[in-house]
Parts: structure tokens; sequence; C-alpha cells
């Protein structure tokens, strides 16, 4: 009954999104007010009905429905409560339940908070979401039902959830993935309300620009814990794959970090407008080629989701008609008129420009490794596949390319800035920095010409940072007085560069000095692994609630001191008889011990992986501040205080970019 | 001219599309076995009911299938019913019994039926590792010389059959 409840939810939830994407929209063309003002309603009742299906499916979970098919495979009744409430989303049904409802979440939210938008910019924006959410909730429905039923023939016992989903990272990291990816349709619908309506101007970019700011936090956050889950869940020990889903998610996050930068311009500007509709369109169709690539089984990734070759039809169609659509629209309404405002060569605007250029290309490369098997079985050339080392050989020169004027970027000028002037500035600490670059690796026993430059690259990101926030500080005495001049957009941005350059630091350091090894460990045993001495005191047998486990209880050493104790797991699940890997960690700032259990080698000895990853943590914690920064952006208050003025100042914002063409 | 250059964008996804589109139709899983057309490797284990090893002539004798399976696996136990049905129109089918528990394999088959005319069991997932064994189930063709012929990756079923793996046994069985 209960089940039928939520699959009832999930039609009344479908036929309010087919009414908001469209009868307001018709009112918004008839200017119809009265009409236009029925979207926040529907887009509240959307998300109410939304709500009470996904929370209906969680209760079907809890309590152990196996009359319900998703329940039935992706569920036990020893599996922790915590776990079955995120098995909700292991699956696919669920998680395509989950990526609706954080939609509805965020139309409800764009709602509530832009009360201050014109009207129609606001009805455009919401039937743009709710044509979104009628895709997507017509995919559930019609092709992906979570509430169907298994009747008759339903089964005494759940055959589990898949055990890597078992952990605390994985109860959050698809909510905030989700959160970032589908938070891309809120730029994505104000750029498309904006070429509807004509209107690309400094008040659109300002609407657009926190909403982004805060979806691509979320997603950077989500990357972040998916690589750290990875990291401590999979037993190998690394913490980038360039698998098929990741680069699925990594894309729209090199977009989004386009279209971030670009938004600024626009914002403050007026420049690269028809850019940065694009951006906002390719942002979010990157997200949504993602969802494609995951559901439909094209690409073999270790996130096998179903395959299923109609689902893939279904979300391919879509795909077609949104992303097609919208680079029509964008074809035939985006200014082609140049802005008449200038700027020079060297500039905040320039170098803006090619920080997009640099994340464009730098997207292109990673789709294009991604989808090369596709393309190449297309064209009947056989299966390929390019891997780690076509990604790392693009990637990385890529990113080396964009640090050395990333790090000018906080201290230029807009309009015009000149070589002397930042010669001035940066001029002589850059000469020391290149003096402790050269001397860092030796910190960690000898000389490395990468971790060199990755140092130098840091040192030279913080240092534009440091010189900037002193800059803007100047004359006030006291941190609290200091600490007002400050804007939360500024400090964001702070926050976001510091982050990057903790991960470019963290990442070189790691690929470069890690150690590992595997060998043959038997009770007894000791192994030296970069100076610390792993002794294997002992195996036995541990019982969870739903797995057996032999764990191996290892004592870490360095010199004569005793660090820590390990105890890595090779567990078997009960219900599915699946074995996994369970590392364990000695986690530190400047560097992480790893212990992994591999495989039995007979006479009580095991397969044993020992790593030690200097300044692994650097690159999560980076990737969290940059989250973080982004987030923060969103509370400056001129994001809020204008937009009730909006459509009064976004004539003057017309004219001060043609005074600023003048002057 | 500014205006066709706004187009580029729709044209590149219009192209990307088509890919996708053809994708669709291909089947990443649908991997060519590193053994194709080479011999069915070696080995001697023992089968499920008798701890004495056998060897590989002793066990298949092709044309047959070898069909990989396990009591963990969710997906076997969708494919069972057919096998069964396959069994029964005459296809011979040797069983790879795929780090399991012999002793839960065995009820099993009590429980679903015995498709199978020998069940190796390879509890170390050994003669996997040789095969190349992606995971449960898969399906390899062995010929009369004792040649891999075709391998399938995932649930064997009727389409399955009539689409790829009926012809290398239309002499032998009619069905």
């Amino acid at each position: 009954m209960l089940a039928e409840v939520g699959h009832f939810s999930l039609i009344i939830a479908f036929v309010l999104a087919v009414l908001l994407s469209s009868v307001p929209l018709w009112g918004a063309w008839r200017r119809n007010t009265a009409v236009m003002l029925l979207a926040p309603s529907l887009a509240i009742g959307f998300f109410v009905f939304l709500a009470t299906a996904f929370g209906v499916l969680a209760i079907l979970f809890l309590q152990d429905d196996f009359s319900v098919k998703v329940v039935a495979s992706n569920s036990n009744t020893l599996l922790p409560s915590i776990y079955k409430f995120s098995a909700v989303w292991g699956n696919h049904e669920g998680s395509l339940l989950l990526w609706v409802l954080i939609l509805s979440g965020w139309m409800v939210a764009v709602a509530r908070f832009s009360r201050g938008l014109p009207e129609i910019v606001l009805t455009r924006v919401l039937s743009v979401m709710g044509i979104i959410a009628v895709g997507f909730t017509a995919f559930a429905l019609f092709t992906s039902n979570p509430f169907e039923r298994l009747l008759p023939g339903t089964p005494g016992e759940g055959s589990d959830l898949n055990p890597l989903l078992q952990d605390p990272g994985l109860i959050i990291h698809p909510p905030l993935l989700y959160m970032g990816y589908v938070g891309f349709s809120v730029p994505f619908a104000f750029a498309i309300a904006a070429l509807l309506g004509g209107q690309l101007d400094a008040a659109w970019a300002r609407w657009s620009r926190p909403w982004t700011n805060v979806a691509w936090g979320f997603l950077t956050l989500g990357i972040m814990l998916g690589s750290w889950w990875a990291y401590y869940e999979l037993g190998w020990g690394g913490w980038w794959f360039w698998d098929p889903v990741e680069n699925a998610s990594f894309t729209p996050w090199l977009v989004g970090t386009a279209l971030v930068h670009s938004l600024a311009v626009t914002e403050k500007r007026g420049l690269f407008r028809s850019w940065t509709v694009l951006m906002a369109i390719a942002a979010f169709s990157l997200s949504l080629l993602g969802t494609f690539l995951v559901r439909s089984g094209v690409l073999t990734s270790v996130h096998a989701f179903a395959a299923d070759p109609d689902r893939g039809l279904f979300i391919l169609i879509f795909l077609g008609l949104v992303i097609g659509g919208s680079l029509t629209l964008y074809a035939v309404r985006a200014p082609t008129v140049a802005s008449r405002v200038g700027y020079r060569a060297i500039s905040r605007e320039a170098l803006l420009l090619f920080n997009n250029l640099v994340f464009c290309i730098s997207a292109l490369t990673v789709l294009l490794g991604t989808l090369f098997p596709l393309i190449m079985d297309a064209l009947g050339q056989g299966k390929y596949s390019v891997g780690p080392p076509y990604f790392n050989a693009v990637f990385v020169p890529l990113m080396a390319l964009l640090v050395p004027l990333m790090g000018l970027g906080p201290v230029s000028r807009w309009k015009q800035d000149s070589l002397p002037r930042v010669w001035h500035e940066l001029g002589r600490p850059a000469l020391v920095i290149v003096v402790v670059s050269l001397l860092a690796p030796w910190t960690l026993g000898e000389f490395n010409l990468w971790i060199a430059l990755a140092t130098l690259l840091s040192l030279w990101l913080a240092l534009g940072l440091i010189k900037d926030l002193l800059h803007r500080t100047r004359g006030a005495s006291g941190f609290g007085s200091k600490l007002a001049r400050l804007t939360p957009s500024y400090l964001g941005m702070w926050c976001a560069h510091a982050g990057f350059a903790m991960v470019v630091l963290g990442a070189t350091v790691v690929t470069q000095n890690a150690v590992e090894r595997d060998i043959r460990m038997a009770p007894g045993d000791r192994q030296s692994v970069a100076g610390y001495e792993f002794e294997l005191m002992e195996i036995d047998r541990v019982s969870g609630p739903n797995f057996v486990a032999d764990q191996a209880r290892f004592s870490v050493w360095q010199g004569d001191r005793k660090i820590t104790e390990l105890t890595p797991q090779k567990r078997r699940y009960t219900a599915s008889g699946q074995v996994m890997t369970e590392a364990d960690i000695d986690a530190g700032f400047f560097r992480d011990l790893f212990v992994a259990m591999g495989e039995p080698v007979g006479d009580a000895a095991w397969a044993i992986r020992l790593q030690y990853k200097p300044l692994i943590r650097w690159i999560w914690l980076g990737a969290l501040l940059i989250g973080f920064g982004a987030l923060t952006t969103a509370f400056d208050r001129r994001y809020r205080a204008r937009v009730a003025r909006d459509l009064v100042t976004e004539q003057a914002a017309e004219l001060e970019v043609a005074a600023a063409s003048h002057g | 001219m500014g205006r066709l250059r706004l187009f580029v964008p729709l044209v590149a996804f219009a192209l990307l599309a088509v890919l996708l589109f053809r994708g669709l139709s291909l089947d990443p899983t649908a991997l060519p076995s590193a053994l194709l057309d080479k011999p069915f490797p070696a080995f001697t284990l023992p089968t499920l009911g008798s701890d004495t090893p056998r060897s590989r002539d002793d066990v298949i004798k092709g044309p047959a299938l070898v069909n990989v399976w396990a009591t963990w696996c969710y997906s076997c136990r969708v494919e069972h019913p057919f096998l069964v049905e396959l069994a029964e129109r005459g296809i011979p089918i040797v069983g790879l019994n795929y780090k399991d528990e012999p002793t839960k394999a065995r009820q099993w088959l009590v429980d679903l039926g015995n498709p199978y005319s020998d069940n190796i069991s390879d509890t170390e997932g050994v003669l996997g590792l040789d095969l190349g064994v992606y995971g449960a189930p898969e399906t390899y063709v062995v010929d009369a010389s004792g040649n891999v012929r075709y391998r399938h990756v995932g649930v064997l079923d009727s389409a399955v059959w009539e689409g790829e793996l009926s012809r290398f046994f239309s002499q032998e069985a009619a069905p």
C-alpha cells in the first residue's frame, strides 16, 4: 500500500511538472501576471510530492519491504539502518529519484530567494527548470519506477547493498555531487530565460552568479568526497582514476570553473556575454551528458549501474531536446555585436579569458578521452581505451600553464594593467620563492624537479593572494577591522585559490614521493617503508553486523617510538558473498600510512600492501577550501541587497558600461 | 557571419548526439576474449560432488557452453531457468562454479535444477584467472576441437542465444 502512495505522489509530481513547464511560460508570453504567478506555487507543489515519494521509498527501505523490487535487490535485514537509508540512492531508480528531488529543491530555493527578481524572469527560470523536471520525472516513472513490486514472488530476504557502498563517505557523496550537477540547471535556466527575453546584461550575470558559485562549490565537494572514498575504500590507495564516471562529473566541473570566472567578467564589465551564456548551457549540458553516460551503459566503468539501452535512448532523446533546443536558441538569439567596452592585452579581463580557454580545452580533452572508446567502436576500429597516461599527458601541462597567470589574477587590474607595475609588486618576492622552491625538495630527501616546480607554482599562487590581501587591509588596524574590509566574495575567492595551490602541491608530492610495497607477510614479520617499521602482530577472525572478516593487526614504529596500531580487514559479506578489502590508514597532515590485505598466500601468510603517502591530505583539504570558498561567496550582500532594485540598476549598469567604454 | 559562428556549438552537439546514438547499439561489455580461437586453458580441478581432480579433456567434450556462475551472483539466479531450458533442448553445458562454496553450490542445483553435465569447482578462481573472467555470469562457447569460439559477459537469455550463440550449435542440436 505504502509503495503505491509513493508511486501516486510521483505521478502527481509529474503532472505538476508538466503544468509548470508550459502554463507559466504561456503566461509570460501573453504577459499575463496572474498566470505567471502560478510558477512558484507549482514549483513548491512539485517539491512536496517528490519529497513524499522519496520519503516513502526511504520508509520502504527502513521497513525491509522486500515486495518492492529495488528494496529486495539493494537491502537486507542485517544491513545497519544508516546504510538502509543510504541504500535508497545506492541504485539506479532511487538515485534518479534523488536527482529529481534535488532539482525540485533548487526550484524551491530559486522561488524563495528570488522574490526580488522581475516577475517575468522568475517565471521563465522556473518554467525552464520545469521542462528539465518533466524529462527526469518521466524517466523515473516510465523506465525506472522505484516502486515496482515483486508480486508474487516476494523474497524472504534482500540481496544486500553492494558492500562498496556500505560506507559513510558514500552516504553523502551522491547527494553532494547531485547538488552540484543539478545545481547547474539554475544558471542554465537563467541563461535560457535571458535568451528568451533578449536581455543579457550585468543584472542577469549578477542573478546567476551566487547560484553558479554554490552549485560549483557543491560539485567540488562531491568530487572531493568521491576521490577520498576511492582512496580508502577501493583498497588500492589511488585517489583519481580517470574513470569514465569520474570524468562525467569532472567535465562539468571544468566548464563550471570557466563559467564562474566568465560570469565575473560579465557582471563587472559587461563583457563576454555570449560566451558566458554558452558556458552556462555547456556546464549543465555536460551534467546531462554525464548522467547519460552513467545510466545508459555505453561506457564500462566501476560505477556500473544497470546498463539498459532503453533507458539510454530515453535520456538521449531528452538530451537532444534540451541541449539541441538551447543551443539552437543560443545560435539564434545570442548577441553578435561586439561589446563597446575594450580591454588591453594585459588586464584582468585578458587573464580571465586565458582561464576560460584553459578550462574549456581541458574539458574538451577530458571529454574526448572519455568518449574515445566509443568513437573508435562506432567507427568499427575495435575496442580501445586511452587510460590515465593520456589524461595525465594532456591535463597536467594545461594546469601547469594555467597557474603562472592564475597567480597574477588577484593582483591584476581591470581594463588595463602593465608589466612594470606587476613586476614592482611581485618581482622581488618572486625571486625569493624561486630559491625556496629549489631548496624545498631537499627536505624530502633528494632533489626532484617536479616537486620543485609544484612548490614554485603553489608559492606563486600564495604570493599573489597574500600581496593582494595585505593591499586590501592596509591601513586598517586590528584583525576585526581588517576582516571587515573583506567581502564574502573576496574571502571565498581567496580560499578557493589557496585551496587550488594546496591541491597542486599535494597531488605532485604524493605522485612523486609515495612509496608502495606489495609483500608477503606472516605474523611476526617486520617490514620497513619510507622510514616506518610495520610489524604484523597477528591475524584473527572478527565478525560485523553483516560480514565476517580476517583482520590483521599491525604495530607501526618510527625508530623506537610506536606510532599507532592498524587493523586492515578482508571482509566477506554474508548475504552476497562478496569480498571487500578494508584498508586501515593512519592519517596525518604531512603523510598517510596505508595498510591493506590482499589474498592469503599459505602458511598463515598474506599478501600485504603497505603504502606511504606524503601530503595526500592536501588534495582533499585543498578541495574542501575550494568548495567552502565557493559557498562563502553566496553570502555576499550585494547579491541580496540589489535584487529588489535590479530593474533600476539594470539601466544604470548599461550606462556604467557605456561610460566605461568612453573612459 | 558572426551569427553563423554561433551555430558551431549546435553542430558539434549534433555530431556528438549521432555518436551517442550509435553507442547505444554497441555493447561495451562484448569484450573479445583474449582466448578467442585458442584452446580452452588446461586445468586439473575437482568437480562438484567429487573430490578427485579432473582434467580439461575429461570434463569439456565440445561443442559445449561453459557457463561461469556462483551462488553469490544475483544475475545467475535470473539466468538459471534459461540454462535449464537449454539443457532440456540438448545443448551441453559445463558449469564453472566460480569462487564459491561447494556445499552451497550443490544445494543451489538441488533447489533450482541442474542444467550442467559437469561442474568445475574453481573455489580459488584459478581457472577464472586463466580464462580472464570479469565476473559471473559469463558464458563461453567451446567447439569440437576444444577451442574457445565466443565469449558472452552477462546474463544469457533467449535474445542472446538466438542472436549470438545458437549459430555454433545449429547442426548438433535442433531446437
